[in-house]
């Protein structure tokens, strides 16, 4: 047993350290709010990763991927974190890429992938139904043949940043008759297709994250189906658990740890002392600095399983839990830490273009209720208990 | 970076697990709690099957192992609920003699510990000093080339079965000065030293020890007088790290009863293992007991670093382990039913010793501000 990196994981991590240090858009380092960014903003670094060869680490080298060991791959996430990237988007390179290096046909591989790995196209999820939300075998959205074509309508909702997608992957129902799960097929559309209306959501920080599609007699050809009809649901419970794996966010959570500290020495307490000697707040910090320790050493215990071929099993549904658990822990505690300068709000009424207080106050509270959304998204953390509860405790 | 054990840790795990499932299962711990002397058949085992040389030096007959093997030993031993005083004499005991015990020392114990036939009780706690290390009041006054001991130690696990006391004395200073601590390696037998011996909550056997001028010579001082207390705030963190993988092993237990317990009782024509409500419960305990595998498993590694980060990889897995253990041990007496509150089930024995473990070196709030303390120390 040995937890400390090898030589040659040392260099690994200098070199990819260099790298970030290099190449990261200054203009963009430190972001947090999603509210503040451009489309571009969004592309800029999956973009220089794409050139590099680095932007889907995840993987089969054939495909595009790095070759990085699980370990190389934690060094990754965090020398990102570190250096306070936007990283790229997960519905191209964690969701719909791995799908289709996995069930896609080689004609498919062919045209999609480049765009994913090169940041080129942008991709959207079309999975949840205003009806089905933790229950998503139960959607509605119809998929009719006619001829080398599907005619699609329904609503599609939660589709983040769908704004901005070229393309989208669509979980929708080709059989009626048969059993909730076997009637499903998975699609992936052309957004610009005659019949798809996108309609931003407004959410509780005043941004536009996320949003309806509505989809009208959109006629998809056949060939966009991803592996056979009917089967559609292999392929989306193999992208939630893809989805989970990295959900913990550890190395994110880690730097947003040094935040919330830099923070509190800033921010003065009640008894005019600074904040980070506040016996009370220092207990919850203390508190959520273990838990995060845990989490850390539980995620690696899980690569390491990985590393040794073992995959990542139902466990990851608990980092998915105790990760999402912290982010949110973090954003409450930053929020506390904030004081009264968290309470003005420029963001409710759409612009952010001046702060009230210091630098770090005015996205405290946008963040925190934007955060929320951790432990309902990929699954709410019920569904993760009930998964953990069926695939590993048998009950 | 690599999560496995060595061929010679699985070996234990297994020799040890086989020996528990048949000498050592429930019933049959019940009968020896009984007897006064069954502990002594264990005990010889434990010598046979190398446990209690695994981790001692070579050079002093043992087999050079380390807090590693210590922790796949202590998380067994949580599992079969072990009350044999392993963890004093072999990480305690031994740890003192290896940090702070002159050659001849060593020879002299720590080769016994090895082949079974020193048994060693650490006489820390006081009656007023909780859980804070420095608080000494019992004093060794210099008398000729030895010393004379004289005070009262509280709770001290293992006594009973101890031939020797591993006391800690104030040699100097006020009763909670860090200076002035030494450490003291006694007979048991030593003219003057008293003890009332009691069972404790997990049916671990310990005693209040009275030491009423009690004449010791040079060689029982272990180490420099005064400054013995870094020498026990690190064989307290390793007493920790073994007695944290130990609670893994009883947290493992109660999650496994309890999910077995669920699937078959039945209730509203069905077995309560299918109500959402328990499952989700049962979930949470299985996440706690892996958590706290992380969290005894990452102090374990980090026992060989420097004291801070030692000192707080201990503390942080003492605060999650004293949590996760109580949610673990209650919920598990919750969905037992009214079983669970019963002396003949299983799963109540392993809710008394995690509580009995939280309670030994520091609970969580005492480790809550030690963590703290260091890391405001390490930031500033």
């Amino acid at each position: 047993m040995d937890l400390n990196f090898s030589p040659e994981e040392i260099a690994f991590r200098n070199e990819v350290r260099a790298f970030i240090d290099e190449n990261y858009p200054k203009r963009l380092k430190g972001k947090v709010l999603r509210e503040d960014l451009s489309k571009e903003d969004f592309l800029a670094w999956h973009k220089i990763l794409g050139k590099k060869g680095w932007s889907a680490p995840a993987w089969p080298k054939e495909y595009g991927g790095t070759g990085w060991t699980a370990t190389q791959r934690y060094i990754w996430l965090e020398e990102n974190a570190r250096g306070e990237t936007i990283p790229p988007l997960p519905f191209g390179i964690s969701m719909v890429g791995p799908v289709i290096y996995t069930f896609g046909t080689p004609e498919q591989k062919q045209r999609h992938l480049p765009g994913i790995l090169s940041g080129e196209v942008w991709w959207a999820q079309g999975y949840s139904e205003p009806g089905a939300g933790s229950d998503l075998a139960s959607l509605k959205t119809r998929a009719v043949r006619e001829g080398d074509h599907y005619i699609i309508n329904g609503q599609k909702t939660w589709t983040t940043l769908g704004q901005h997608a070229d393309w989208g992957f669509f979980l929708v129902r080709t059989d009626t008759s048969a059993k909730a799960q076997e009637g499903i097929s998975f699609l992936l559309i052309d957004m610009k297709s005659p019949g798809v209306t996108v309609r931003p959501i407004k959410l509780l920080d005043g941004g536009y994250e996320v949003n309806d599609v509505f989809l009208e007699n959109v006629k998809v050809p056949v060939d966009q189906r991803i592996y056979e009809e009917n089967k559609g649901w292999t392929c989306a419970k193999f992208l939630l658990a893809h989805e989970r794996a990295g959900i913990a966010g550890v190395a994110r959570s880690k730097r947003n740890v040094e935040r919330l500290k830099s923070i509190a020495k800033a921010e003065i307490g009640d008894d005019g002392k600074p904040l980070i000697e506040d016996d009370e707040f220092q207990r919850k910090l203390s508190e959520l600095e273990i838990d995060l320790s845990a989490l850390e050493m539980t995620e690696l215990r899980t690569l390491a399983r990985e590393q040794a071929g073992k995959g990542p099993g139902p466990e990851s549904s608990l980092l998915k839990i105790k990760g999402t658990e912290i982010q949110q822990r973090l954003t409450e505690l930053t929020l506390e830490a904030v004081g009264n300068y968290a309470q003005p709000y420029p963001r409710g009424l759409g612009g952010n273009e001046f702060a009230v207080g210091p630098d770090y106050s005015s996205a405290a509270a946008p963040v925190y209720f934007n955060w929320r959304k951790a432990s309902i998204y990929g699954g709410s953390n019920e569904i993760q208990r009930n998964i953990i509860a069926k695939m590993v405790l048998g009950l | 970076m690599n999560f496995d054990y060595t061929d010679e840790q699985n070996a234990i795990r297994d020799s040890l697990s086989k020996w528990a499932q048949q000498q050592y299962d429930f019933d049959k711990r019940r009968e020896a709690l009984k007897s006064e002397d069954a502990w002594k058949t264990n005990w010889a085992t434990f010598a046979e099957l190398g446990l209690l040389m695994a981790p001692l030096p070579e050079e002093y007959g043992g087999l050079g192992g380390g807090p590693l093997d210590v922790s796949v030993v202590a998380e067994e031993f949580g599992k079969a609920l072990v009350v044999e005083p392993y963890v004093p004499t072999v990480v305690i005991g031994a740890g003192a003699l290896k940090y702070a015990g002159s050659a001849a020392q060593k020879e002299e114990h720590l080769n016994a510990i090895a082949g079974g036939e020193r048994i060693i009780a650490f006489a820390q706690a006081e009656p007023k000093s909780r859980w804070a290390l420095n608080d000494v009041s019992t004093t060794a006054k210099k008398d000729g080339a030895g010393y004379v001991l004289n005070g009262q130690k509280a709770v001290v696990i293992g006594a009973p079965q101890a031939d020797h006391l591993l006391v800690t004395a104030r040699t100097s200073g006020g009763q909670r000065d860090a200076k002035g601590i030494s450490l003291f390696l006694v007979s048991k037998s030593a003219k003057g030293v008293t003890t009332r011996d009691y069972p404790t909550m997990d049916d671990t056997r310990a005693a209040e020890v009275y030491f009423e001028n009690v004449s010791v010579g040079a060689e029982a001082l272990l180490g420099a007088a005064d400054g013995a207390l870094p020498v026990i705030e690190r064989i307290v963190d390793e007493a920790n790290a073994a007695y944290n993988h130990e609670a893994v092993g009883c947290m493992r237990m109660m999650t496994d009863l309890t999910r077995e317990y669920a699937k078959t009782r039945q209730q509203f024509g069905k077995p309560i293992a299918t109500f959402q409500v328990l499952q989700h419960r049962m979930v949470d305990m299985f996440m706690a007991a892996e958590e706290s595998y992380s969290m005894a498993l990452r102090a374990t590694i980090k026992l060989g670093e420097s004291d801070e980060e030692r000192a707080k990889a201990v503390s942080a897995a003492k605060v999650s382990i004293g949590k996760h253990s109580r949610f673990v041990g209650q919920a598990a007496v919750q969905i037992h039913g009214g079983m669970g509150v019963t002396d003949e089930m299983r799963v109540g024995h392993y809710f008394k010793r995690t509580t009995m473990l939280d309670a030994t070196f520091g609970n969580v709030d005492y480790h809550l501000r030690r963590f703290t303390a260091l890391n405001q120390k390490s930031a500033a």
